[in-house]
C-alpha cells in the first residue's frame, strides 16, 4: 500500500504532467513538502509564503476535508488517496 | 445547455438571494453540459462566492467515474452586469473551463458564458436547447 496524490489537470504542467503521485510522509503538511520539494513549480499553488497551506486549494485525505482534520497536521497512513482541487471561487467585487 | 438546466441554474440562484448563488458544471469540454450541480455558497457573502468542497469533490468523482469532466462552473452577480469581476478573472482556476454568470440586476436574469484564458476574458455563446 502507498499513499497516493490526485493531481489536478491545473497543476499538472509543474509535476511533468504527472496526474497521481506517490505521497510520502505521515501528515498532509509533510506529504505535500515533499511534492514541493519534488516539483518546486508546483509550491506557490500549494502553499503561501508563510507556509501555510494556500487559500484558494482544497486538500482531501480520501472524502475529507483537511481543514476539518487539523490543516496541514492531518495525519496521512498508508492507503489514503489524497486529492487536490483548485477552490472555484469569485465574485462580484 | 438545454432550457431546463438554464431554468435550474436561474432558480438556484434566484433562492439563494440575498447571496451569490453558485454550482458546477458536468459534460465535455466542448462544451455540452450533461448535468447542472447546484452547490451551497460557502463564503454566504452577495459579493463572492465560493463552491463547498464537499460538492466540488462529488462532482469530480461523479464526472470520471462517468467518462466526463467538470467542465465549469455559474455563480450570480445579484445587483451587477454578468461579465467576470476581476475577482472572478484572478481566481479562474481552469482556461478550458466555461466561467457562466447570471446577472440578477434585471428581470429577466441574464445568462451569459465566458472563457478565462491567462487573465483574458472572451464572451461564448450560450446554445439552449429543448430539453
Amino acid at each position: 500500500m502507498a499513499i497516493t496524490v490526485r493531481i489536478p489537470t491545473v497543476l499538472r504542467p509543474a509535476t511533468g504532467g504527472q496526474a497521481v503521485i506517490e505521497g510520502e510522509g505521515t501528515t498532509i503538511g509533510a506529504v505535500l513538502g515533499r511534492i514541493a520539494t519534488d516539483h518546486p513549480g508546483v509550491k506557490p499553488q500549494l502553499f503561501h509564503d508563510d507556509g501555510a497551506l494556500h487559500k484558494f486549494l482544497n486538500v482531501y485525505i480520501n472524502d475529507d476535508d483537511v481543514r476539518y482534520l487539523g490543516g496541514l497536521e492531518a495525519p496521512v497512513a498508508d492507503g489514503d488517496e489524497i486529492t487536490l482541487l483548485p477552490a472555484v471561487a469569485g465574485g462580484a467585487v | 445547455m438545454s432550457n431546463s438546466q438554464r431554468d435550474a441554474m436561474v432558480a438556484h440562484v434566484i433562492r439563494a438571494l440575498p447571496h451569490e448563488g453558485c454550482g458546477l458544471l458536468l459534460g465535455s469540454l466542448d462544451g455540452r453540459v450533461s448535468e447542472v450541480v447546484l452547490s451551497s455558497n460557502v463564503a454566504a457573502s452577495a459579493r463572492v462566492y465560493e463552491i463547498d468542497p464537499k460538492v466540488l469533490l462529488k462532482s469530480y468523482r461523479t464526472a470520471e467515474s462517468r467518462g466526463e469532466e467538470v467542465v465549469g462552473c455559474f455563480h450570480s452577480h445579484t445587483h451587477t452586469d454578468a461579465f467576470p469581476s476581476p475577482t472572478d478573472i484572478a481566481q479562474a482556476p481552469d482556461p478550458t473551463w466555461h466561467y457562466v454568470l447570471i446577472s440578477l440586476r434585471a428581470v429577466p436574469p441574464t445568462v451569459r458564458s465566458y472563457r478565462i484564458v491567462d487573465g483574458e476574458v472572451s464572451e461564448e455563446t450560450v446554445d439552449i436547447t429543448e430539453n
